[in-house]
């Protein structure tokens, strides 16, 4: 712990950013273990939220007055706190969201009907969210776009001779993987992915939904050409999130949906398009939410990566040692390379039979498919008890999940 | 440790949650029905043999959770040598138990240890999702859909 005491990481002052960690669930400590499905809010984002309703409120992008100069600025801000989040090269490379299922709908739309052609393939892996299978299996259907299915290892990890045998007929536009699994915690290597995909002359989008909670990204290092993250998985609200894409990609797509917001100019016979990003931004956004966000970006930033990636590591490994070692636990993902999402089953037990014993203690980890049906009879399983974790989250609480799970085995015995 | 959890994992529920009575393909069925939870991946298909307009015989296949198999099992005990309208009947209280905890429907008895999960709201769909299996199978559909609202 020493080595994330000297990057100033203090925990116990975190949790106090934190108010709805000291809640009691039945009497107990919350032990919140679930951040990997949304994380808990910083008081900073609530007040940035709570400020301005209070003080500076209005539609963003068209008021002639005070208040909505002062939103549109606000919310704008967003942008540039985006853009320096993932280190793109201009503000106008990011396009606002509601979450990463919509950046995938909009890449799947705008990129998938406007620049593939039929006969054309999409590259999946085995370990994606249904946000990431979904919209190009609706692709597939509507466009007839080839839909092709990457391998990962036992270990969890991508294949890589798997994705490359892929990407041999050089039919593949687009490869869109994720850059963390949100059921075995693997990192895939995303510089060597998109370095692969380029070679073949496919695009390649990423998930950041994971991972831009633990680790810096940094797109134009990675050259990768979309990325995309969702708001309140990183500290921040619902109902808003962003897409990354090259400019000269953004350009050449048509929008998305159609509305205001969007457009050049309007008659009743047509109508062009606003500039990049706004001709993918159709109808009023969501403005708190957006300025919540830039909150929560801020806190994130001012904790910093080096010391958030360093705590996820020392609880990451303190939950495999901690986990492993109770009998009937099994652990899925042994990827070198992984973070603080754990998936794990308990023999004797069903997953949801273990939530609900957690939960008992205040404990609270998700049960299910999390969203990655197809990767879980992968794996050979109908479901999974998942831990993931966040900044708040403490090595105490794992101890308390580790405990806790002995105590739910000898129920089940 | 988890004492308070009494109410929902009966021991009869445990029991059959880990040795279901009825937890088999019939080999002769004339009519069989899955029911889905796609929001945990619970599945659970039934297979009914009927005679003389009774239920025979029910068997079930079902990868779930304690709660499922259990109730899938009770659900079998309780519905053997009944008219489907019986079982209509006895489905419709059923449900309204889980949701409510309470039933004076003296056909629910041997399910009555399943009254605990209308405290865990996200569970209720858990003991009534082989009943809407059972209830498509009788009206001849291919699968049930379980509500909890």
């Amino acid at each position: 712990m020493n080595a994330i005491s000297q990057l100033g990481f203090d925990v116990t002052r975190i949790r106090r950013d934190f108010p709805i960690l000291s809640e009691k669930i039945r009497g107990k400590d919350l032990v919140f273990l679930d951040s990997g499905a949304s994380a808990q809010k910083p008081v900073v984002v609530m007040e940035a939220m709570l400020h301005a309703m209070q003080h500076q409120y209005a539609n963003v992008h068209r008021g002639l007055h005070w208040m909505s100069e002062r939103t549109t600025e606000a919310y704008e801000e967003t942008r540039d706190s985006i853009a320096r989040l993932l280190n793109a090269a201009d503000r106008s490379e990011i396009v606002f969201t509601h979450n990463s299922t919509e950046a995938f709908n909009l890449v799947a739309h705008s990129f998938g009907r406007g620049v593939l052609k039929p006969g054309q393939a999409v590259v999946v892996s085995e370990m994606e969210h249904h946000a990431n299978l979904v919209p190009w299996q609706m692709l597939r259907d509507a466009h007839g776009v080839e839909l092709r299915i990457a391998p990962i290892t036992d270990a969890g990890e991508l294949d890589m001779a798997g994705l490359e045998s892929l990407l041999g007929d050089g039919k593949v536009g687009l490869v869109s993987i994720t850059h963390m699994s949100n059921v075995l915690g693997t990192y895939t290597p995303a510089e060597r992915i998109v370095k692969l995909a380029h070679a073949y002359g496919a695009k390649v989008m990423l998930d950041g939904s994971q991972a831009v909670v633990h680790r810096a990204v940094d797109v134009q290092a990675l050259d990768v050409d979309f990325y995309t993250f969702t708001g309140h998985k990183l500290y921040g609200p619902t109902g808003i999130g962003a897409l990354y894409g090259k400019r000269e990609l953004l350009d050449s797509m048509p929008p998305f949906m159609g509305g205001g917001d969007m457009i050049g100019s309007v008659t009743y016979q047509k109508s062009t398009w606003a500039e990049t990003p706004h001709k993918f931004e159709a109808g009023t956004p969501a403005i708190l939410e957006g300025i919540g966000l830039n909150a929560a970006i801020k806190y994130v930033e001012a904790i910093g990566y080096p010391a958030i990636a360093a705590h996820e590591t020392a609880l990451t490994e303190h939950a495999l040692a901690r986990l492993s070692s109770i009998d009937g636990v099994n652990l899925f993902g042994r990827a070198q390379d992984r973070g603080g999402v754990i998936s794990f089953t308990l023999d004797g037990a069903h997953a949801h039979d273990v939530a609900t014993l957690l939960d008992r203690q205040g404990i609270a980890v998700r049960a299910g498919h999390h969203c990655a049906e197809p990767l879980m009879h992968r794996l050979g399983v109908q479901s999974t008890a998942r831990a993931s974790f966040g900044v708040y989250t403490t090595l105490e609480e794992i101890d308390a999940l580790a405990d806790t799970l002995v105590r739910v085995r000898e129920f089940f015995q | 440790m988890f004492e308070d959890l009494r109410d929902l994992y009966q021991e009869v529920i445990l029991d059959r949650g880990r040795k279901p009575h009825h937890g088999r393909r019939l080999e002769t069925f004339d009519a069989q029905a899955k029911g889905d939870n796609p929001m945990c991946g619970d599945r659970v298909t039934v297979f009914l043999r009927r005679d003389d307009g009774r239920v025979q015989e029910l068997g079930f296949e079902a990868r779930g959770c304690a709660i499922s198999v259990a109730s899938a099992d009770l659900m079998a005990d309780a519905v053997i040598g009944h008219t489907p309208d019986e079982i209509r009947a006895m489905a419709e209280s059923f449900v309204d138990m889980a949701r409510t905890g309470v039933s004076d429907d003296a056909a629910l008895e041997t399910l009555r240890p399943l009254a605990g999960v209308h405290d865990y709201p996200s569970r209720v769909k858990c003991a009534t999702l082989p009943w809407a299996a059972l209830q498509a199978a009788l009206d001849g559909a291919a699968e049930g859909v379980a509500t909890s609202e």
